[in-house]
C-alpha cells in the first residue's frame, strides 16, 4: 500500500489494481473493496458483503475472519460462524442501492434499485436527570415532527420511547423521514435535539450527559434531600448536631426527619423556609437553578430562618450539603445563635465525599430495539420459525454488530442492544423509511443444518482469509415479511 | 505487487465469477458441457490482463469524448468511445460512461467467438451483455424492494428482438450521476450502448436548481473522477408528486429521443417510487406470483 506524497490532503493512493485510485478519507475506491480509513488503506468488502446481504432479503454469509468476535466457536475448524448482517464497521457507511445478479422466479437477471429492512424498530432513551423534561405521554419531537413520546420515568432518569412503526410509516412522509434520521443518529451515537411538548428541549447523545435547556447535566444526585438523609443519617449520627441536605425537589433536615427520630437525634430549633411536606421534608425551599442542589441559591443559609432560641444553643454544629455533594459547608452557632462557617471536620468531609462518590455521572443511554422479521430470517433458513425457536433455545446466539443483545421472550426475534457497544457508524437507513442495523446469528454448523440452513452457501473461514469474498449474492425466496 | 484476477465459480457451481480491481462479472452460459468449458476458459483468458489494457489508456478514457474521432487503441476502449460518441456533441460524456457495458460485451464476445452457445450473459454489476441463439430468450427482472418478494416488472428479450444489452444507471450506484433518478434501466443493441444511454437518460431525470437536491463536485468525492468539478447528485430531499412527474418527464423525453434515433430499444425510469417507461414495441405483461407486472408499454405511466 502506498501513501501518496501529497499526504497533506489525507488522500491516499491505492495500488491494489492498476486503476490506482486516489481515495479520500472516509471514501472507497472505484472497486468499493478498498477504502481510506483515517489515512490507512483498508479492505472493506467483507463488511460490504454483510451489508448487501441483508439488504436484499438476507443471505447466509460467513462472518469475517478478523475482528472482535469473542465466540470461541469461530476457531473450531469444523464449525463456521454464520452471520447475516447489515451495516458495517466502515465509518459513515450508508447502504446504497445496488445491483445484483441472480435468479429469482425463473428470471435470469435482476436489477435492484433500493432496499430496506427494520421497519419495526425504535430506540429507548434513558436520560439521567431529575429535571422535569415533560409530562408522561407528551409527544417528543425532532425538527418539529413527532417521533415518539415520554414514557414512565425510572429511578433518577427520564425515559423516552422513540420511533416504532407508527412514526416511521404511519404518519406523513416527513414524519417518517425525520424519525428515521433521528433513530439512525441516536443509534450511531450522534447528538440529537429533542423537544418535548409542554416540557424541555434536550440534546441526547448516547454515552454523554444530557443537555437540558442548554445546560449539561453532570451528575445524577445521590437521591433527593430526604433520601440522602435516610442514606447517611447513621454516618452523621454523633458527629454533628444538624444536617440540611439542600435539593431542588425535597430538602431534608436530619433532626426532624424520620431517620433522625429513629436515631433519637434531638431537636435543634432549626427553621426552614419552603413548604413542609412531612417531618424533615421540605418542598420549594428555593427556585430551581444551577446553585446548591439544583436550586438558584449560592448561600445555603438563605433557606434557613432564625433558630428557635428555646431549643437552640450556642456551639451547636450543622452540616449543609447538596444532593450531589458538590456543595457543602460546616457551621457552628455563635452566642447570638447565628450560624458561622467553620472549617469542616475530617469525618464530615468524608461523608460529603461519600455523597459525591455515590452520584453517578449523568448519561444518556440509547437502546436500539428491533424485530428480526420473516424475510430476514428467511435469509438464514428456509424455515424461518426454526431460527426463532433456535434462538429461544439458546442454540443460536444473536449479536448486533458483534455486541451482545437482549432477546425478548415471546414471539419473533425482538432484541435490544446498547448502541455504544456497536462499531462506529453501524446503523444505516433506507428511504422506505427503515433502519438498517446489523444482526448476526451464530450457531453450530450441525444445528444450522438441522434448522434448514442454506448449507450450499456456507463457506469455510479459511476461504475468507485470501480476501476473496463474493460481492453478489442472490435475493431470497419468499418468506413471511418483516 | 502481485495481482491476479479472481476467476472461480459461485457456490451454485453454474455461474462464473470474474473479478479484477473494480471489474466484477457474473457469467453464465447454456450449451453442451464441452462448449461451456471452452466458453468459460475463453472468458477467463480474455479477462486476464483486460484491466491493465484499460488502465494503459485510462487518462484519455477519462477525458470528454471527441464525437468525431477516436485516438484510443484498445478494443474495449474503442468500443467505449463508440458507445458514447453519439452523445458527445451535445453532452459532456467520457468513454468511462460505457466501461462496464463494454467490458461485459468484450467477455461475451470472446465466449461466443470460441464456441456455439445456446445463450449466455455477462453481467458487469448490472450492465449486462446478452447472447441468444435462435429460439432462445432471457427474462430480465427489475426489483425495487429486495426485502420484499416479487419483481416490479419483467422484460423478456428473445432472439428476434434486437436487444443484446441491458444497463442501469442512477444516483445510487458506484458511478456518479448529474441527475436524480434512482435507476434508469435501458435496453439497447449492445451493452456498451445501453450503458452510455442509461447514463445520459439518468442525467436528464433532474430538477435543475431544486433546493432539496444536494450536489457536490465529483472530485470532492473521488479525487480522480472523470467528472472533475462537475456537480453530482448526493442527496434528494422530499419532492412533491408534481416534481417527481416533471423530473421523470424530462428523462422520458430524452429517452424518447434516443428511441427515435435508434440508439436504444427501451427504457424504464424510476424516481421516488414512480416509474415511467418507453419501448419500441409493447412487451407482453408476464404475471408471476407475488408481484404486479407490466411490460414496458410505450411511454406510459405506471
Amino acid at each position: 500500500m502506498l501513501t501518496d506524497a501529497t499526504a497533506a490532503t489525507d488522500k491516499i493512493r491505492c495500488d491494489a489494481c492498476p486503476v490506482m485510485c486516489y481515495i479520500k478519507p472516509g471514501a472507497a475506491g472505484a472497486c468499493d473493496r478498498y477504502a481510506n480509513h483515517n489515512g490507512e488503506l483498508v479492505r472493506v468488502d467483507p463488511h460490504i458483503v454483510l451489508e448487501r446481504t441483508v439488504s436484499h432479503g438476507g443471505r447466509l454469509v460467513p462472518f469475517q475472519a478478523t475482528g472482535d468476535w469473542d465466540g470461541k466457536i469461530v476457531h473450531e475448524p469444523s464449525v463456521f460462524v454464520t452471520a447475516i448482517g447489515a451495516g458495517t464497521t466502515y465509518p459513515d457507511y450508508k447502504p446504497a442501492p445496488f445491483i445484483v445478479s441472480s435468479e429469482i422466479d425463473g428470471v435470469d437477471m435482476v436489477t435492484v434499485v433500493t432496499e430496506g429492512i427494520f421497519s419495526y424498530c425504535g430506540v429507548k432513551v434513558k436520560i439521567d436527570t431529575d429535571r422535569y423534561l415533560g409530562p408522561e405521554t407528551a409527544t417528543v419531537r425532532a425538527q418539529g415532527e413527532a417521533i415518539g413520546h415520554v414514557t414512565t420515568s425510572e429511578y433518577g432518569s427520564q425515559m423516552l420511547s422513540l420511533g416504532g412503526v407508527h412514526h416511521l410509516t404511519g404518519g406523513s412522509k416527513k414524519e417518517g423521514r425525520v424519525t428515521c434520521e433521528a433513530l439512525m443518529d441516536l443509534s450511531n451515537c450522534k447528538p440529537v435535539e429533542l423537544t418535548i411538548d409542554g416540557g424541555a428541549t434536550v440534546v441526547v447523545q448516547a454515552g454523554y450527559p444530557p443537555i437540558v435547556n442548554g445546560v449539561a447535566e453532570e451528575r445524577m444526585r445521590v437521591g433527593c434531600g430526604s433520601a440522602t438523609i435516610g442514606m447517611f443519617a447513621k454516618q452523621w449520627h454523633g458527629k454533628v448536631d444538624e444536617v440540611v441536605v439542600v435539593d431542588d425537589h425535597i430538602t431534608g433536615v436530619l433532626s426532624e426527619h424520620q431517620a433522625g427520630k429513629l436515631l433519637e437525634i434531638p431537636d435543634t430549633g432549626i427553621k426552614m423556609k419552603g413548604r413542609r411536606s412531612t417531618p424533615g421534608r421540605y418542598f420549594q425551599v428555593a427556585e430551581p437553578g444551577t446553585g446548591w442542589g439544583g436550586t438558584m441559591i449560592s448561600d445555603p443559609l438563605s433557606v434557613l430562618g432564625p433558630f428557635d432560641p428555646r431549643t437552640a444553643r450556642p456551639g451547636m454544629t450543622m452540616l449543609m450539603v447538596s444532593t450531589t455533594g458538590e456543595h457543602a459547608a460546616y457551621y457552628e452557632l455563635d452566642a447570638m445563635l447565628r450560624p458561622v462557617e467553620k472549617p469542616m471536620p475530617a469525618d464530615l468531609r468524608q461523608s460529603v465525599e461519600r455523597i459525591q462518590e455515590n452520584c453517578e455521572p449523568a448519561l444518556c443511554t440509547v437502546l436500539f430495539m428491533g424485530g428480526a422479521g420473516g424475510s430476514l430470517r428467511a435469509g438464514v433458513t428456509d424455515n424461518p420459525v426454526r431460527l426463532t425457536r433456535s434462538v429461544k433455545e439458546a442454540l443460536t446466539r444473536v449479536t448486533s454488530g458483534g455486541a451482545p443483545v437482549y432477546v425478548w421472550p415471546g414471539g419473533g426475534i425482538t432484541f435490544m442492544v446498547d448502541v455504544t457497544r456497536l462499531p462506529a457508524g453501524a446503523f444505516g437507513y433506507v428511504p422506505t423509511p427503515a433502519l438498517v442495523a446489523p444482526i448476526e446469528f451464530t450457531l453450530r454448523l450441525s444445528d444450522y443444518a438441522a434448522l434448514g440452513g442454506h448449507m450450499d452457501h456456507v463457506r469455510p473461514l479459511a476461504s475468507l482469509k485470501d480476501n476473496t469474498e463474493i460481492r453478489q449474492m442472490p435475493p431470497q425466496p419468499p418468506g413471511p415479511r418483516a | 505487487m502481485s495481482r491476479a484476477p479472481q476467476i472461480r465459480f459461485l457456490a451454485d457451481g453454474r455461474r462464473l465469477h470474474l473479478q479484477d480491481g473494480p471489474i466484477d462479472l457474473i457469467v453464465e452460459a447454456r450449451g453442451s458441457e464441452a462448449n461451456l468449458r471452452a466458453a468459460y476458459d475463453a472468458a477467463a483468458r480474455r479477462f486476464t490482463g483486460l484491466l491493465d489494457e484499460l488502465c494503459d489508456e485510462l487518462k484519455m478514457l477519462r477525458l470528454a469524448a471527441d464525437p468525431a474521432r477516436c485516438l484510443l487503441q484498445g478494443a474495449v476502449a474503442r468500443r467505449m468511445h463508440g458507445a458514447v460518441a453519439p452523445f458527445a456533441a451535445w453532452h459532456f460524456i467520457t468513454p468511462m460512461a460505457a466501461v462496464a457495458g463494454a467490458v461485459a460485451e468484450e467477455i461475451l464476445g470472446a465466449m461466443v467467438q470460441e464456441v456455439r452457445l445456446e445463450r449466455a450473459y455477462v453481467n458487469n454489476g448490472g450492465d449486462i451483455a446478452l447472447h441468444l441463439a435462435e429460439g432462445q430468450r432471457f427474462t430480465v427482472g427489475l426489483i425495487d424492494r429486495p426485502d420484499q418478494h416479487g419483481l416490479m416488472r419483467t422484460i423478456i428479450v428473445d432472439a428476434d428482438d434486437p436487444t443484446r444489452g441491458v444497463a442501469t444507471s442512477g444516483r445510487h450506484g458506484r458511478s456518479f450521476s448529474f441527475g436524480i433518478a434512482d435507476a434508469v434501466t435501458v435496453l439497447a443493441r449492445t451493452a456498451s450502448q445501453a450503458d452510455a444511454a442509461a447514463t445520459i437518460i439518468a442525467n436528464a431525470v433532474d430538477l435543475p436548481g431544486h433546493p432539496a437536491i444536494l450536489r457536490i463536485p465529483a472530485h470532492d468525492l473521488q479525487p480522480d473522477s472523470d467528472l472533475g468539478a462537475r456537480l453530482v447528485t448526493r442527496g434528494v430531499g422530499e419532492l412533491s408528486e408534481r416534481e417527481i412527474a416533471d423530473a421523470l418527464e424530462a428523462g422520458n423525453s430524452c429517452a424518447r429521443a434516443l428511441l427515435g434515433a435508434g440508439l436504444i430499444e427501451g427504457a424504464a425510469l424510476r424516481l421516488c417510487g414512480e416509474t415511467v417507461s418507453v419501448a419500441s414495441r409493447p412487451v407482453n405483461p408476464r404475471v408471476s406470483r407475488g408481484a404486479y407486472q407490466d411490460g414496458m408499454e410505450s411511454a406510459e405511466h405506471v
